[in-house]
């Protein structure tokens, strides 16, 4: 296996949520003790449904939002630890693209400008910034003649690749993908998949794959983290994962994947309600108010980690396994 | 499902906007589909095609500078076009309803869930106040919604995504429908909650008998859901099947595109099949076949003219020159 290229031990965000000035403060656990090693060149899936933190985690690690506690280590250097002006020249390694391409460009530049932005930040001479900027904006499928455009101009597809484009600028070691294709239809999302996966090949890059869906990740990833009210549940390699998954939870998501199959009559496991609030999460397991083999000890206690050849569970059924 | 009787009957519909300079630009091309009763027919295709523009002229919320300009909707047999909007409301809700993929766009904020769901009972039926507040809750309870009696007195914005789509089906629930039409239902929610959601449209539909017309991307739903689906392109229809020949034996180059690129279907293959390039905007639309420039098949006559939706051997139906009998390089017969 390649070398880690991330290490993050123990990340926490909570945010702190006040209703009235005499009430005390609560606390959103939005991401809540995470241990995850990322090696260089994989693309690490991280899958969980709307609110279990997958976007506050990838924020966390680029800095985009401080921690609350934890480290995250990179090429041996704790990312947690830098002065602002030290992550700030750290940007040029580590970049993200996010779900909503419009949303993140600036309406009022041109496709050129944004581009540019990052090169500048970066104090790259003015002669090179055209040279990087054709050339990625080719790379990513668009043409020369699309940069003195703006944003409203292009298709949602479109903006996505100069999102990915702008990620590009530096060309950074890793990009956390937070939902690239989730706003995309179909045809244009395996466009935009086959891209990331192009740009990988050429340039050796780590991605950090945030999406809610399974079919997606699926096909993209190497290894599979799966989410739930801030905490990772589950975590192996990709084929291992969807052909056996072990968590409760895993196996539902999977189970609730629709298939193009018309005959195919699927075993589904229906969850009950929706994700608790991560303000006021349950005790014991977090999962055990929807999962359909709780057992009383998950009412009370914490499961921790346990490994089956080469997976990572976080469930006592397995860990009464092990032990008898 | 053959020899049902249709619940809803639609011809040549043909819907404008009008924009900023007043200039009207079609985005519905003259579309012809029919739902039976107990049928579920599902509309799939990119964005921007017509799908929620075609259910919203159905359901006559088009808005001020939308029109339909001309085609027949006839819904268990009258034409509604031509109705009121008085006659239109006693429809809405009670014997046609429909449910958005955005509920908070059609949740009132600052109304309770009760009082919603409540004034639609109070609209169409002759039940007291103290009967409806007990229908109320029990269709809740039915959507399953905890703590039905509470989330009566909430408000929409206390509740989470998919308990505001179960209040949404609840009240299109409210009157028994002849017709549902959910446009993308389940999108903005994830797979566990999409399962919950259809699980009750399907339990809903084979109770009470009623047609479904459910518009959605996602062809693992119109796998699990529809018996019927109709492909939608550029505001024209350009394929129609039953959902298993669809998805088995699709005929037209985009519905084979869109099968495709499904990343599920991919299994262990790098790439994806993608179809290159953007559906065209209202207004943009080529004369000949609208897909011609993004279509690995196009042959001189695509880019000219514009194929007919023709009936095939099979019972569907395909709007290709593929399949037009005689066409250069096409099928012969
Ligand atoms: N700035 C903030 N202040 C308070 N709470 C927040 C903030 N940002 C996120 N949260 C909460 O933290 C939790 C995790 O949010 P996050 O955006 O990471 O979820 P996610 O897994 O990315 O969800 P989605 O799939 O919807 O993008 C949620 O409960 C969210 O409401
Ligand atoms: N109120 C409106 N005014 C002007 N154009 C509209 C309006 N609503 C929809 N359109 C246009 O009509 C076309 C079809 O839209 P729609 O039916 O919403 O597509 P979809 O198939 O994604 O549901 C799109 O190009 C859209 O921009
Ligand atoms: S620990 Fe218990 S409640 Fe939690 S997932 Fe495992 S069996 Fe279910
Ligand atoms: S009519 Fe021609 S361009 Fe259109 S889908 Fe058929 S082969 Fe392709
Ligand atoms: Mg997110
Ligand atoms: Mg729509």
């Amino acid at each position: 296996m390649s070398k880690p290229i991330l290490e993050i031990k123990g990340l926490k965000k909570h945010f702190a949520s006040k209703k009235g000035w005499f009430q005390p403060a609560t606390y959103v656990q939005a991401v809540n003790g995470i241990d995850l090693t990322v090696y260089e060149g994989e693309t690490l899936s991280i899958v969980g449904e709307s609110g279990c933190g997958k976007s506050t985690t990838g924020r966390c690690l680029l800095r985009l939002l401080e921690p609350t506690s934890g480290e995250v280590w990179y090429r041996g250097q704790d990312l947690t630890k830098l002065s602002s002006k030290e992550m700030r020249e750290k940007r040029s390694d580590l970049q993200i693209v996010f779900q909503d391409p419009f949303a993140t460009l600036n309406p009022k530049l041109t496709i050129r400008s944004i581009l540019e932005e990052p090169l500048i930040a970066q104090k790259v001479p003015r002669d090179k910034r055209a040279q990087i900027i054709e050339e990625t904006v080719q790379i990513v499928g668009l043409t020369i003649a699309h940069l003195d455009r703006y944003p409203h101009q292009f298709s949602g597809g479109q903006r996505q690749r100069i999102g990915i484009a702008r990620a590009l600028m530096l060309r950074p070691q890793l990009i956390v993908a937070d939902e690239p294709v989730s706003a995309l239809d179909v045809s244009i999302q395996s466009q935009i998949l086959n891209l990331l996966q192009d740009l990988q090949e050429q340039f050796g890059m780590t991605y950090i794959f945030i999406s809610h869906d399974l079919g997606v990740v699926e096909h993209i990833s190497d290894r599979v983290a799966v989410m739930y009210l801030g905490e990772i549940v589950e975590l192996g390699r990709k084929e291992d994962l969807f052909k056996t998954p072990l968590h409760p939870y895993t196996q539902a998501l999977i189970s609730a994947i629709p298939v193009t199959d018309p005959d195919e009559k699927k075993e589904r496991i229906i969850l009950q309600g929706d994700l608790p609030s991560p303000a006021n999460p349950p005790t014991g397991c977090r999962f055990h108010p929807r999962c359909h083999a709780c057992m009383d000890i998950c009412k009370t206690e914490v499961p921790k980690e346990t490994f089956i050849a080469g997976q990572m569970v976080r469930c006592h059924l397995y860990e009464a396994k092990k032990e008898s | 499902m053959n020899g049902q009787p249709s619940v809803l009957e639609v011809k040549g519909l043909t819907t404008q906007f009008s924009n900023r300079k007043n200039r009207s630009v079609t985005v519905v091309d003259g579309v012809d589909f029919h739902v039976k009763k107990g049928e579920t027919l599902g509309i799939v295709g990119e964005s921007g095609c017509g799908k929620s523009v075609t259910s919203l002229s159905i359901m006559r919320l088009l808005g001020k500078n939308g029109k339909v300009t001309s085609g027949s909707v006839r819904f268990e047999g009258q034409e509604t076009l031509t109705l009121t909007e008085q006659e239109m409301r006693k429809l809405r809700g009670n014997r046609l309803a429909m449910i958005f993929q955005e509920p908070m766009t059609s949740l009132n904020p600052v109304l309770t869930i009760g009082r919603q769901i409540g004034e639609v009972l109070q609209l169409h039926t002759s039940l007291g106040q103290e009967e409806r507040k007990r229908r109320v809750i029990e269709l809740l309870t039915l959507v399953g919604i905890p703590r039905a009696a509470d989330v009566y007195r909430e408000h929409p914005h206390r509740l989470s995504g998919g308990m505001r789509q179960r209040v949404m089906i609840a009240m299109a629930m409210a009157c028994q429908p002849q017709l549902l039409i959910a446009d993308e239902p389940t999108t903005a929610l994830d797979v566990t909650i999409q399962a919950q959601m259809l699980g009750l449209i399907r339990d809903m539909r084979d109770n009470t008998g009623m047609a479904v017309m459910l518009i959605t991307h996602d062809l693992g739903v119109v796998a699990e859901m529809c018996d019927r689906v109709l492909v939608m392109y550029a505001g024209q229809v350009i394929e129609s099947a039953d959902v298993r020949t669809l998805l088995r034996n699709p005929k037209h180059p985009y519905t084979m595109g869109l099968i495709r690129s499904v990343p599920h279907q991919a299994k262990g293959v790098k790439w994806l099949y993608a179809i290159p390039g953007n559906v065209p905007s209202p207004g943009e639309w080529p004369q000949g076949c609208r897909f011609a420039a993004r279509c690995s098949e196009a042959m001189p006559i695509c880019q000219e003219q514009c194929p007919s939706l023709m009936k095939m051997e099979d019972g569907s139906e395909c709007r290709c020159w593929l399949h037009v009998p005689g066409t250069e390089g096409g099928e012969r017969p």
